[in-house]
Order: structure tokens, then C-alpha cells, then sequence
């Protein structure tokens, strides 16, 4: 009789919500829920009775958090919905934000991302660009540099194009466009002839886009090159000679799965040759 | 050179196991799962129960026809493929227990006209096939990164003529089996989502499979935590 007693408590163990500080950097599975930090001084104990009488008793000082991808809003808790790290960046004010690192391949359209992608059709005005996401970005062709009704821009179908999205939301069709908000492409547009467009997932591109990464630097160093690197996953290399330029797809597809030792062994030996 | 980058890349599936051997009453046959074991689809995953084993594939959200979708969520498929023969209705039965729970659990007003479609391949089938393809399904929709409220598993249960209890049942004691039952529970709360049962059972006799069901998806979610840490501790 015993055991169905300590089944229940294991039951209910596994559903108790963890307070999200003691889980940053673990892994974190759907359906957890998680406190913020000021639901968990209301719930702590004491200390009721030695705070000062505030004259607006009934609102308390609200942090503002915001809740990154992965995360969803759940009354007044956050509930995991990807598996992955929980991360948390704390700013100048406010909570600071919350997100799970997850690892995925597959592109969901988001504001202000940069991205490469692939011209499908034109049909008017509009070239219709395929982004890895569920439907194709529309892209108007009044959204390049010095672009006029009587100027338009030389963009062919299968061309590759590196812009942003103005609207990406769930509900409609998304939208990017090849210049910043001061009318100019601040490299963006399309991107010329030759390289090499591969994919990767989308956890390995914020990797290398992120600041004083390792990898980049060494690339940097064993050839001249350019690359462009889209966060949906996409990456455009172009180098000196075909051969290098394989071989740079090659280690960056690599970098994913290789420690940092072999990494550099790996580096130091297409140095040498 | 080029080889030895595409010999360390392939270590990225893990293999973990399950929980105690064979017993004699109530427990679970050995278990293993690899996830991200293909390269074209978003999400996979194979999980094997014994000598069960069921290979997922997820694609999504992805395009969806315009006469297929759904203006405020997403539309989902369940292909399932038997090991040898072509699709009968056992198996169109089989995929829509299995939509039926997915789309439980998937958050798909968060992808309003796109498809998430899921494909399972039976590689080989000894008992217990449709719980093992729930537990693939999971796998596969959490490699994938589809946005999830819970996750969920799948256990089987057998009654045999004495009204023993058997749980995750091989082909031989289901055939023998006066009633086998399938539930597939979630991991909040260990509510039943989906419950598939055939022969014939008494009404307490179903309260103690479920309860033998939900005693035994424990070991099977501490199971999905492991696989999952160890996944990402690799990072």
C-alpha cells in the first residue's frame, strides 16, 4: 500500500513548477513551468510582517521580463515549449529576457533578421523569394538602392539576395526588403556570381554570428574570402579557387560537431599545406 | 582529410537506455532512442521498446496546399508506413489515434496555415507498435523544435485470461492477451490523452492498467530527460 503513496509524490514532484534562476544553463523539456523571481518572494516565507507600510499597498513594483523564443507566457509563469538550454540576458532595466537555446533547422520568419534567399518568380512588381520558412517573402523591387519606378534593379529568378524582414508575423505573408530604414543597402541586395549557398542549422549560424567567435577569426586567416552568413540557416562562402572555397563549406558544416581542439588541428594542418 | 570531418559529424546521434530487464508483473522492456539521425528532415528520431523499433521523420511547419490548410492553426499529418506491404487500414487507423494526439499537445495556433507532417517507418514490429510509435513521434517533434505544451508517451498494457497485467507486451503474450490497451499520457500531469483498447476487460480492470500505465510513463519521461541532457550537454 505503500507504493501507489510514493508513486503520487513522484507525480507530483515531476510537475512542480522551478523557479528560473536555479535552471539557467540546464536543459529544459516542454511543458515545465517555470516562476519569475518576484512570484517567488511572494511565495517564500516571512517577511511579510517587517516590511514598511507603502502608501500603494496593492500594486507591487512589476519587473518587466520578456519572454524569448521557446518560451510562452502562462498566467503569470513561463512555460517551455522547446527543449533546449534556458538562457537569461539581464540589461540596463527591467527583468531582462529569457529564451531557450534549442537546436533546430528549420526557419521560422522573424522581424529584423538578416536573411539569404533565393529569387522563385516575378510576377509584377514583386519578386517572390524563397526563405526556407513555410511560404515565400515578397520583395518589392522599390526596395533596393536607388531603385525608381524607371531604374529597376537587375535581379534575374535565381538569384541570390541577402535582405531583411520588414513583417514576419503568423498571420501574414512575409515581407523584406534590401535597404535599412535610411534608404540604403548597407550590403544588402544581391549578392553576386560564383560561391557556394549551403545550409546549416539554424543554432550553428547564431554561434558564429555571435561577438568574438573563435571561428571566424581562424577562416579569416587561412584565406581571403567573403561570406555572408543569413539566419535562416544559410550560408554563401566565396573564395580564390573552387577548392578553397569547398573547403571552407566543408569545415564550417564541420564546426558544429568538433571540439575546439580539433578544430584547431584541423586549422593548423590546411595551414601548413 | 574531408573524411575524417564527415566521421566525427556522424557521432551526433546518441543512444541511451531504459530501465530494468524483464521481470516477471509490471515493468518495461529495455529501451533506446536516437535522435537526429537524418539529414533531410527537420526532426527524427528512431525509438526502440525491445525489439520494437520505429523511425519518425518531421517536416514542418512547412507549406501547406491551399485546400488542406486551416486559417488559425496548423494542419497536421501522420503518415505511417508498416514494415513490409502497403498501407492497409490498421495503419490509417493507427495515424489518426496518433494525430488526434499530437494535435493535443502541438501548439499549432502558433503556425496558422503551414503543415507539420510526421512520418513513421516501422523497422520491425514485436509487440507494443503503437505505444513505440507515440514515443518516436515525441522524440521527432522535439528534435524538430516544434512548439510543444507537454510531452507524451506511450504504454501498452496486456490482460491475459487470469487478469494479470502485463505492461509493454511482446507480440506473442498480446496474441495470447485477452484484452491489450494502449494510453498515450502526457508529462504535466500524467493525463491521458489517447487510449486504444481491443478484447474484453472490466471496468476496474481498466482504472488498473491506467494506473499501471501512468506508474510506468514515469520511467519513460526520466527516459526523455536523459536522452535530452545528454543531446545537449554535447554542445
Amino acid at each position: 500500500m505503500a507504493e501507489p503513496v510514493s508513486v503520487a509524490a513522484e507525480y507530483l514532484a515531476g510537475s512542480r513548477a522551478r523557479a528560473a534562476r536555479t535552471v539557467l544553463g540546464q536543459v529544459v523539456l516542454p511543458g515545465e513551468e517555470l516562476l519569475l523571481p518576484e512570484q517567488e518572494d511572494a511565495e517564500g516565507p516571512g517577511g511579510a510582517g517587517e516590511r514598511p507600510l507603502s502608501l500603494n499597498a496593492g500594486a507591487r513594483s512589476r519587473v518587466r521580463v520578456v519572454c524569448g523564443p521557446g518560451l510562452r507566457r502562462c498566467g503569470d509563469r513561463l512555460l517551455v515549449t522547446k527543449c533546449g538550454r534556458l538562457r537569461h540576458k539581464e540589461p540596463g532595466s527591467g527583468g531582462g529576457v529569457y529564451w531557450v537555446d534549442s537546436q533546430q533547422k528549420r526557419y521560422v520568419p522573424v522581424k529584423g533578421d538578416h536573411v539569404i534567399g533565393i529569387v522563385t518568380a516575378k510576377s509584377g512588381d514583386i519578386f517572390k523569394v524563397d526563405v526556407g520558412g513555410s511560404e515565400p517573402a515578397s520583395l518589392s523591387y522599390l526596395s533596393f538602392e536607388g531603385a525608381t519606378k524607371r531604374n529597376r534593379p537587375n535581379v534575374q529568378v535565381g538569384d541570390l539576395i541577402y535582405g531583411q524582414f520588414v513583417v514576419a508575423n503568423k498571420d501574414m505573408e512575409p515581407e523584406m526588403v534590401c535597404i535599412d530604414s535610411c534608404g540604403r543597402a548597407n550590403g544588402m541586395g544581391v549578392i553576386g556570381q560564383d560561391g557556394l549557398l549551403f545550409k546549416v542549422t539554424l543554432g550553428l549560424i547564431r554561434k558564429l554570428l555571435a561577438p568574438d567567435c573563435e571561428i571566424i577569426q581562424e577562416v579569416g586567416k587561412l584565406y581571403p574570402l567573403e561570406i555572408v552568413f543569413g539566419m535562416n540557416g544559410r550560408i554563401w562562402v566565396k573564395a580564390k579557387t573552387i577548392q578553397q572555397t569547398l573547403i571552407l563549406a566543408n569545415i564550417l558544416e564541420a564546426c558544429e560537431h568538433m571540439t575546439s581542439d580539433q578544430r584547431k588541428q584541423i586549422f593548423s594542418r590546411l595551414a601548413e599545406s | 582529410m574531408e573524411e575524417e570531418m564527415h566521421t566525427d559529424a556522424k557521432i551526433r546521434a546518441e543512444i541511451g537506455t531504459g530501465c530494468s530487464p524483464r521481470g516477471p508483473g509490471c515493468s518495461l522492456r529495455h529501451f533506446a532512442c536516437e535522435q537526429n539521425l537524418l539529414s533531410r528532415p527537420d526532426g527524427s528520431a528512431s525509438f526502440l521498446q525491445g525489439d520494437t523499433s520505429v523511425l519518425a521523420g518531421v517536416y514542418g511547419p512547412a507549406e501547406v496546399k491551399v485546400s488542406k490548410e486551416i486559417f488559425n492553426k496548423a494542419t497536421l499529418e501522420v503518415i505511417l508506413r508498416p514494415k513490409i506491404g502497403l498501407p492497409g487500414v490498421a495503419e490509417k487507423s493507427r495515424e489518426r489515434l496518433i494525430r488526434n494526439t499530437c494535435e493535443a499537445v502541438v501548439l499549432g495556433t502558433l503556425h496558422p496555415r503551414t503543415s507539420i507532417t510526421v512520418v513513421l517507418q516501422v523497422v520491425s514490429n514485436a509487440g507494443s507498435l503503437l505505444a513505440c510509435c507515440l514515443n518516436a513521434a515525441c522524440m521527432a517533434l522535439v528534435d524538430a523544435g516544434v512548439p510543444m505544451r507537454a510531452l507524451f508517451c506511450g504504454v501498452t498494457c496486456a490482460l491475459d485470461s487470469d487478469g494479470t497485467l502485463v505492461l509493454d507486451p511482446t507480440s506473442k503474450q498480446e496474441k495470447e492477451a485477452r484484452a491489450v490497451l494502449t494510453f498515450a499520457l502526457d508529462s504535466v500531469e500524467r493525463k491521458l490523452l489517447m487510449s486504444s483498447t481491443k478484447g474484453l476487460y472490466s471496468d476496474s480492470e481498466l482504472q488498473q492498467c491506467l494506473a499501471a500505465a501512468q506508474a510506468a510513463s514515469q520511467h519513460v519521461f526520466r527516459f526523455y530527460r536523459e536522452s535530452l541532457q545528454r543531446r545537449y550537454s554535447k554542445s
